[in-house]
Order: structure tokens, then sequence, then C-alpha cells
């Protein structure tokens, strides 16, 4: 995954796109509120003072007829940012104002304006139109006046707060963005931090800790109670692994005298042919119990990883080769034929006693099912049975393949069988202990191979696929003295 | 190449009862056991007595089964070490094996199978084992040559055959175990599943016993094959 796309992902980010949301609508609706009671409260007063103005004039015309009235409006034009005026008789001659044009129909209107009306200032050396808040009446006698306020002012103000709304959405945004960078890459390096230290812990480090930066955040908080988890399993395991062994010491022993025992009895010429026999079973029975609990044990140290198992650099087709032919003359007496096919080289890094040991299981498996499919019984000639076994170089794996024509397993069994001592119904009547499949797979783990069942249609194909050897790997002490 | 006679051996073993009956195994077996219950207790009586092969559990009190051995080892001694193990596990082998032992036995071991491979460690010291031909009863193996005859007849094997005759003939009248051939003929360690090594000395056997009088490569029950020309007489 890139970077940012790590970023994008990160609960920083969402957290920051909601925050820059809730606060955007926020801080649009607050200046809105503002613009929207600031304008109303222009506009009110901006109609009370034309309204204020209309009276007055109206007085002056009462009580000083068309001449006085004519002459407070040329009087009060001629003041510097005045308010518009005009004075026109009944056939619309201009009597006295400072507007040089308006806006067509401007002076149909009865009243208080509904709308804003464009006009033209006399005198203005620009020519351009303004805008304004007007109020047309009439007077007795046919005189109509015009009386407005400029709203230029208004609309500035209007265009300041439109820009502060644009401004501060964009310093909101940069905000958001510069914080969610910098907290989410915070926030990522520590947990980048804690997810190398768990891969050191998963591959086996077990006194590996998460990192603690001191700062007493959550973080630390966090990686406090995982240490403190993980010291417990690792007294847990290391329990668990004194108590393995000595079961291996304290159990294995009472075995051998078990054993011995009846080996002895057995050396002793036995009385009669049938307990001959019951001594042998009882010898077989142990052995049985002996290997299973061997097996057992091995996974369990495969399984952990145990660091004193030595690696080195080994062929894989070496190995597959000596096991073909160990186990040629077993599969042809068991009516099966076994067919190898191995590339020359093939070089991994491994320990060659386990690798041999689940190639063996796993052809001995193979022996074991081909034979049975080719079904009947003893008298029917076996000649379909067949197992094979490859090993080749597919890239930078090496990939060993055992396979045979037996009745396989259902996909649905596949995950099931790698467990320990799971036995599929079909197998229950075939000596074996369950621990086979788990064993391959144990070891499978330990020298980062795959391990695949597939169908060979008919039949079960295992693919072991091991990397390749990598002059750069280095060997733990010992390996290839 | 006859049976080793009677053998010293030394078990150094902290199971009281397991020594016990492995000293008593030995003595009915015809040979002469002694035991040391700790590792100093067996350095000692190691370093000054003369013994023929020595039988060395890994776990001891007061000092480790592999340290007695390093230490015998560099003083000189090269009395044949068999080390006992509870551990069993393929690298124990290797580490036992580095630190100057001879062969190595996991436990719960069948005692017949610590019979053979202690025999096996004698006569390896025996001198005239270098022999370019073996020979049992009408058998007659040429390493040289590669060649085996019985009555004078040429007989063809299998170079894996070949390997798995010469074993069994170097320790004529000897008890060889299956894990035994395992190691020795395919370099193997690990437990097979199967009866894998039964079918290989069933086809030896059909090469080298079938069609002649009297058997040489015998199955010994619980235990595992031995060729011996005795039953010729």
């Amino acid at each position: 995954m890139s970077t940012f796309g790590k970023l994008i992902r990160t609960t920083a980010f969402k957290l920051s796109i909601i925050y820059l949301v809730i606060f955007s609508l926020f801080a649009v609706g607050m200046i809105s509120y503002i613009a929207y009671s600031t304008q109303s409260i222009l506009g009110k007063s901006l109609n009370e003072s034309i309204t204020r103005e209309v009276t007055g004039l109206g007085r002056i015309y009462q009580q000083g007829g068309v001449r006085r009235l004519a002459n407070e409006i040329e009087r009060k034009s001629r003041h510097p940012g005045a308010s518009l005026y005009l004075l026109l008789d009944f056939s619309g001659r201009i009597l006295a104002g400072n507007v040089a044009e308006l806006e067509n129909g401007a002076l149909d209107i009865e009243g208080a304006a509904r709308r804003p009306i464009k006009y033209k200032r006399y005198g203005d050396s620009e020519q351009k139109y303004y805008r304004a808040v007007v109020n047309v009446f009439d007077l007795p006698g046919g005189f109509r006046v015009l009386v407005g306020r400029d709203i230029s002012e208004r609309d500035h103000f209007r265009e300041v707060i439109g820009d502060s709304l644009v401004w501060s959405a964009v310093v909101i945004i940069v905000l958001a963005l510069i914080s969610w960078v910098f907290v989410a890459r915070r926030v990522l390096s520590r947990i980048d931090e804690v997810t190398l230290a768990s891969k050191r812990i998963m591959e086996g480090q077990f006194s590996e800790r998460l990192p603690v930066s001191g700062s007493g955040d959550e973080f630390d908080r966090l990686a406090e109670g995982l240490n403190t988890m993980l010291a417990r399993i690792e007294t847990l395991m290391h329990g668990l692994k004194e108590v393995s062994d000595n079961i291996a010491h304290d159990l294995k022993t009472p075995l051998t005298r078990m054993r011995n025992r009846i080996e002895a009895a057995l050396a002793q010429e036995p009385s009669s042919e049938n307990d001959r026999k019951v001594l042998e079973s009882a010898i077989e029975e142990t052995d049985g119990l002996i290997r299973t609990f061997d097996a057992l044990l091995r996974i369990a140290r495969v399984e952990a990883k145990a660091t004193h198992l030595t690696f080195s650099k080994i062929d894989a087709g070496a190995i597959v080769q000596d096991l073909a032919e160990l186990y040629e003359a077993l599969a042809e007496d068991g009516g099966a034929s076994l067919v190898y096919d191995i590339e020359k080289s093939l070089d991994i890094k491994g320990n060659r006693e386990l690798i041999g040991q689940a190639i063996s299981n796993l052809t001995d498996n193979a022996i074991k099912y081909a034979s049975e499919n080719s079904g009947g019984g003893e008298s029917i000639v076996k000649d379909g049975a067949k197992v094979n076994l490859s090993a080749s170089r597919q890239g930078d794996r090496i990939q060993i393949i055992v396979a045979d024509n037996g009745p396989g397993i259902p996909i649905e069994d596949r995950e099931h069988v790698l467990q320990r001592f799971v036995r599929l119904e079909k197998s229950r009547s075939k000596p074996g202990s369950g621990l086979g499949l788990s064993l391959v797979n144990a070891v499978a783990g330990l020298h980062d191979a795959t391990l695949a069942l597939e169908n060979n249609q008919p039949g079960l194909r295992v693919v072991l696929s091991f990397p390749v050897w990598n002059d750069d790997d280095v060997l733990n002490s010992g390996a290839n003295d | 190449m006859d049976r080793v006679k009677t053998m010293r051996v030394l078990i150094i073993e902290d199971d009281v009862e397991a020594a016990n009956y492995l000293t008593k195994a030995l003595k009915e077996s015809g040979h002469v056991p002694d035991h040391a219950s700790d590792g100093e207790q067996g350095y000692t009586l190691a370093s000054s007595e003369d013994y023929d092969v020595l039988v060395v559990d890994r776990m001891l009190p007061k000092r480790d089964g592999l340290s007695v051995i390093e230490a015998l080892r560099t003083e000189g001694c090269e009395t044949p070490v068999l080390i006992l193990s509870a551990l069993g596990e393929v690298d124990d082998r290797v580490t036992g094996l580095r630190a100057g032992g001879d062969d190595y036995l996991t436990k719960p071991y069948a005692f017949s199978e610590l019979l053979a491979r202690v025999e096996a460690l004698v006569r390896r010291r025996i001198p005239g084992q270098t022999d370019m031909v073996y020979k049992v009863g009408p058998l007659t193996l040429d390493r040289l040559s590669h060649s085996v005859k019985r009555d004078g007849e040429n007989i063809l094997l299998q170079p894996r055959e070949f390997r798995l005759l010469e074993y069994l003939m170097k320790n004529a009248n000897q008890v060889v175990t299956r894990t035994m051939l395992l190691e020795n003929v395919w370099d193997y360690h690990f437990d097979p599943q199967t009866n894998v090594i039964d079918v290989h000395i069933s086809r030896l056997r059909g090469k080298i016993d079938k069609d002649f009088d009297g058997a040489l490569l015998q199955t010994i029950r619980g235990a595992g094959y031995m060729i011996k020309a005795g039953n010729m007489d």
C-alpha cells in the first residue's frame, strides 16, 4: 500500500473529514446569519431615513409651496455624498434634483420601491449606473418627488461578507488538511513501529516488546498493556516448553521400561505360541504409542520454531530422489507404480531430516491411498494405482509435488486434515496416527514454504513450494561447518 | 568375524530403575556392566577403568552428559560412546555427535536396539574391519569390484541393495535394527510410518536366499535383522 493510500485509510483522516464538514457548515451558517441580519438592519434604517425625509419634504411643501421645496432640494442635493432627489412638475419637467438618468419606469412607482433601481448621478464624471433604494410620491398640484438612498455601500458590505466566507472556508480546509497529515503521520509512525515489533514477535522472538515512547499517551498505555500480556504469554510458553521437555523425559522413561519388560519376556521363550503372539502385539502397540508421542513432540518443537534446529544449503531434489528410491519397492509391493521426475540443483535453505520426514509422510500416504483406488481385493491387479513425485524450479520457488490417483480429499476437508489427530472417516481402517499431514504442515511453516492440497483429478496432489536458496541467506550458527 | 563376546560397559544414568534394568539385561546377554548414577562419578570411572563402550544419558545430575564426553575426548580417551536422550530431536543428535559421541539413541529405546548399537560400536574398534571382502558362509561380497557371489554364483544387486547387504555383512552375526539400516544405508534419521525397510529386505532376501539352500538373512522378531551362517551347519 502506498504511503498516501495508508494516510487516506487512517482514522485520523476520517475524523478530519467529519470535523471539516461540521465546522464548515457551522461557519457558513454563522456568517450567513450575520450577513442576513446586518443586511436587514441596514435596509430598515435606509427605509426609515427615506420615510423621514419624505415626511420632511412634504411638510416644507405645505408650508412654503413648490418654490421653497425646490430650493430645499437644490440645497440638499449639493451636499457631498447626498441622497437622491428629483422634483418634477405635472408635465414631467425636472424642477430640481441631482439625478441625471433613471431606469425606465422608475417614476411610475407609487411609494417605496420594492427593489433597488439603477440611476446616473448628475455631474458624475464616470457616467456609470449606481443602485439606490427609492421612494416616489405625489404632491398636490401634480408635482412628483423622488427621494432615494444610494446602496453601493451596502452592496460593498455584502461583498466583504461574501469574501470573508470564501476565505474562512479556504482557511478551514487548509488547517484541517494540515492537522490531518500531522496527526495521521504521527499515528501511523507509531502504528508502524507496533506492527514491526509484533511481526518480529510472531516470527518467534518472544522476548521482543512493543515500543513505548514515554509520553504516556494512549499508544503508550496500549503498548504497556500489550507488553504485560506478552510477558505473560512468554512465561506461559516457556512453561509449556519445559512441560513438554519434561513429558519427553518423564513419560518416555517409564514407556522404555514397559517395552523392555515385554521384550525381556519375549526373549525368555514364551511357553505357548499364544503368549508369544500377545507379547509381540503388545510390543507393536507400545511402539505405536511411542511413535505417536514422538510425532507430537516433534510437531510441537517445529511449530515453536525451535531456534536450535540447524538449517543448511540442501538439494531438495536429492531428498526427493532418496525418498523415491526408498519407497519405490513399497509402492510396487502395494501394486502401485511410483514415478518421479526430478530437476537438478534445487537448492533450498532447510533441515534435511525434517524435509525428508515430510516427504516420507506424504509418499507413504500417497502409496496407501493410490493402492486403495485400484479397487477390489488383493487378487485384482492394481496396475492403475499411481504415485508421482516431482521436484522442479518455478521462478524463485522450488516445488515438490507428491500426487496419487486415490480417492483424494474433498475440498471441505482439506483445511481440516492438517490438524492433529484428524483422520477422515474413509481412512479410519488404515494404520496411522493422523499426525502425518500435521507434521508436514509444521515443517512447511518452519521453512517459509507453502503447502497446498489440490485435486489431482482423480486423487490428491500435495504441492510444497519452498523459497529457492539465496546466497545472501544467513545460516544459523554451526549449521554448515 | 565372530560375534562380540564379552564387553565391559559403563552405564552413566541417573534413573535407577532404568539403569538396573539395563545392567540386568546386559548381564543376561553375557556382558559386564558397571553403573554410575551421576556425571562426576561416571567421569571418574570412565577415566580410570578400561571399558569397551560407554552408555551415557544426556541429562545427568552434577555434570551434564555431553560435558563428561567432551572432557574424556579432550584427555584422549577413545572409548566409543552411545548417548541416550529423551530429547531425541535431529539436532540433539547433531550436537551429541559433535561433542564426541559415536551414536545416539532416543528414549524409550528397545533393549535390542541398544544392544545392537553398542555391539556395532565395539566391532568398529576391532582390527581387521577394513577388509575388502566380507564373507558369511557361502556368501561373499567384494567391496572393490562391487560383486556378490553365493556358492560361486554371481548375484546382481542394485546399488542400494549392495549397500544394504554390505552393512548387514559388516555386522554379521549381530542384530541390525531397522533404524540402524535407515541411518547407515539411506542416511536418514527420521521414523518412517510403515515397514518401508522390510520391503527392501525381502527383495534382498529374494536375491541372496531364495534360490539357495538355507536362509542367511534372518528376521529377529521385535528387534531387526541378522545375517548369519550358523543355520547352514
